[in-house]
């Protein structure tokens, strides 16, 4: 008997509360978009936090109040800027999303060690300490502090020294640009075409030339060569412009010590490795 | 008199007996001084008036000074011609203004260089002018100047003064060296210390594998009632100014406070010295004695080196360098400063030049933390290293300054002990560098 009371009882309890929490969930309801929920399952929900928003929830409620564009998130790129569209409906710009760019081709072989290295392996740290261990107080360190950021995977610290992007995987989040501390990775438009001068350093000629094979000297025979005047020095470095260069080559043909590439041709970590193998081979 | 030992801690392999028995021997007369602006903590000194490319300057003549207090001026330590006024590698690792100086061999002392009078006539004002005007710093490395030292608030009265003799560091002694060879100098400076501080009581206190350096020292405060020496057990870092006060006076002193909160207030051996030369002879701090040895050192030695003497030409002094030599250290080996080159000045707070060979050490690969806790046990300040470290690793300043990273004094125990080779000791000084940084904003 003692068993029936106490499921009666407990029964009746239940339905009790229960009821109280329907009426309650009624009277304090809080109106949800539903387009929020929609819109931040369509973004890639990495919380990379390139849009500006802290994660992709703050992000997808921004973009339904309209205070933020579907382009906006730049991972997500095209794919996501179409599901948001069809979200929200209307027209909403597509834009493409950039790739990161690494301005040092200064790898273990080309600029030299000024000392061994042997504290913490971080490249902030390591560029604290003397100017950082490289002859190049600009260059690229190796410690991958962009590697270590990235959240897509998109950079590996190649056999070389540098860090080599993956541009199927980049989404052009720019969190690598911002973690390195000598600002070496620029976020630019993708695309083969253009040449660009893959240096950073405002060191003179001759210092760049004692610690870097590949340094820009500062010699301003690109500048001087340049059909179209895109080329112009920022202090001791010379810098093309990507929108006014016309892909005609004749920088890279003149500068004395390989610093300009075009874009299609950026040597990569095989073409280093190789050409190290090539001088060992010759010394030897 | 508390325990004669402080808890944590580590013991390295000391590695003194290469230089301990030889007698400190002034270097000849360097072919060129540099003598950078800012060698002691605080204010960097600017240039005096006249003082200019191509001037003549004489030994002892102050060529530097600020209006800061805390700061000590800067005197030339030749007689010859200003060759150049501008930056110049510095042993802290970056590059600073310095005066660099051509001597013309002759050392010729300026006039204003004359005894400061007998002890009894001179006020503590007086002296502590004298301590001031002579440029005088720690000189156990932390190069704080000495006349701050002297100046205690009138709220924080000082009752004892401790003189360190410890040399806790592996490889270096100067400091026994001096402890030997002019122990009437360093109760000379001592009791002026206490005379400026109205002090009644002193105690120096010495690591008992200097035992030679007890016996000089007791026999010359023989019939000194108030100076007492205190035989410490040799333990790393038995000479940082916590651990040492603790030892030998039984006061702690509290996290974030100075020796002063505890009535205590602590100089090196060396400094003693400087204050007696001061005093007795009006020389400014214009030379010390520098312990350069290590394996890869041909002929070590314990050097009197001028101020601004360049590591390579007292290296050259030394017989020069070895072919092997992998790492080249200012100060000593666990608190020393490593050196990207030998083309830096010896400064006021400049204890040693040590040069390591590839037997000495090797280059570790760090590995993840595995929780033994080593760091904690050896830790002379009961810290977290590793914790801290892992704040500092992960940019968690804040967290890292909960776990009081300000209170670590960089001796590195923790780095020593870890059997994984992590870099702790630097990781903290990030953190530190970072805490304060948001400090100043």
């Amino acid at each position: 008997m003692l068993i029936v009371y106490a499921i009666l009882a407990l029964g009746l309890m239940g339905l009790l509360f229960g009821l109280m929490l329907a009426v309650a969930a009624r009277i304090f309801a809080v109106e949800v978009d539903p387009r929020v929920e929609a819109v931040k399952d369509a973004v890639p929900g990495a919380n990379c936090g390139a849009c500006g928003y802290a994660g992709c929830a703050k992000f997808a409620e921004a973009v339904v109040s309209g205070e933020a564009k579907a382009n906006d998130c730049i991972p997500g790129g095209e794919e996501t800027v179409k599901a948001i569209a069809e979200i929200l409906g209307g027209d909403i710009e597509t834009s493409v999303s950039p790739v990161a760019t690494l301005f040092c081709i200064g790898d273990c072989f080309k600029a030299s060690d000024r000392f061994v290295y042997d504290g913490v392996q971080d490249c902030a740290v390591a560029g604290e300490f003397n100017d950082g261990f490289k002859n190049c107080s600009y260059g690229c360190l190796g410690y991958g502090n962009c590697v270590k950021v990235c959240l897509f995977d998109a950079i590996y610290m190649g056999k070389h020294g540098l860090p080599v992007v993956d541009e199927e995987k980049c989404t052009g989040c720019g969190l690598c640009a911002s973690a390195c501390p000598r600002e070496l990775i620029q976020m630019l438009p993708p695309g083969e075409e253009g040449y660009l001068v893959l240096c950073s350093s405002q060191d003179r000629g001759k210092t760049v030339s004692r610690a870097c094979e590949v340094g820009c000297i500062a010699c301003k025979a690109c500048v001087k060569v340049c059909p179209v005047e895109a080329i112009e020095m920022d202090g001791k470095l010379a810098v093309i412009d990507l929108e006014k260069c016309t892909d005609c080559g004749d920088c890279k043909e003149k500068c004395p010590p390989g610093t300009i590439h075009r874009r299609s041709a950026i040597p990569s970590e095989a073409d280093a490795l190789a050409a190290a193998a090539e001088k060992t081979a010759e010394s030897a | 008199m508390g325990s004669t030992v402080f808890k944590g801690g580590v013991h390295p392999d000391y590695n003194k007996e290469i230089t301990a028995t030889m007698a400190v021997s002034p270097m000849k007369p360097p072919s060129k001084v540099v003598i950078p602006l800012q060698q002691h903590i605080g204010a960097p000194c600017e240039p005096l008036e006249g003082i200019e490319v191509g001037s003549e300057v004489k030994r002892g003549q102050k060529i530097a000074d600020s209006t800061g207090f805390v700061s000590a001026p800067i005197h030339s330590s030749v007689s010859g011609k200003i060759l150049a006024i501008g930056p110049y590698n510095h042993p802290l690792g970056s590059v600073l203004p310095a005066i660099t100086i051509e001597p013309d061999g002759e050392d010729r002392w300026d006039e204003s260089i004359k005894p400061g009078g007998d002890m009894e006539n001179l006020s503590a004002a007086d002296i502590r002018n004298i301590v001031r005007e002579a440029g005088i710093v720690g000189m156990g490395g932390a190069t704080f100047p000495a006349h701050v030292k002297l100046t205690p608030p009138a709220e924080k009265p000082i009752d004892v003064v401790v003189i360190n003799g410890a040399e806790c560091e592996p490889y270096l002694t100067a400091d026994h060296r001096v402890m030997l060879e002019q122990p009437e100098e360093i109760v000379f400076g001592l009791k002026a210390i206490m005379k400026v501080l109205n002090a009644d009581k002193a105690v120096i206190g010495i690591e008992d594998n200097k035992a030679d350096a007890i016996r000089v020292l007791e026999k010359a405060i023989e019939g000194e009632e108030n100076i007492s020496i205190a035989h410490l057990h040799t333990k790393y870092p038995q000479g940082a100014e916590k651990m040492l006060i603790q030892v030998t006076t039984g006061r702690v002193v509290p996290a974030g406070g100075l020796p002063m909160d505890v009535g205590v207030v602590n100089f090196n051996v060396g400094t003693a010295i400087a204050i007696n030369d001061a005093i007795r002879e009006g020389k400014p701090l214009t030379e010390r004695v520098v312990t350069v040895t290590g394996s890869g050192i041909n002929r070590p030695a314990n050097l009197l080196v001028r101020v601004g003497t360049l590591v390579s030409e007292v290296i050259e002094a030394c017989g020069g360098m070895k072919e092997s030599t992998m790492k080249l250290i200012v100060g000593g080996p666990m608190m020393g400063k490593a050196q990207v080159n030998d083309d830096i000045p010896v400064i006021k707070g400049t204890s040693g030049i040590l040069a390591l060979t590839d037997q000495d050490m090797y280059l570790a690969e760090s590995s993840p933390c595995i929780r033994c806790a080593k760091c904690l046990d050896g830790c002379p300040m009961f810290l977290s290293p590793t914790g801290i470290a892992q704040f500092a690793e992960f940019e968690k300043y804040g967290d890292a300054e909960k776990l009081h990273a300000m209170d670590c004094f960089e001796c590195g125990c923790c780095s020593y002990v870890c059997p994984s080779k992590i870099p702790l000791t630097q990781w903290i000084r990030i953190a530190k560098a970072e805490i304060t940084k948001a400090k100043k904003k």
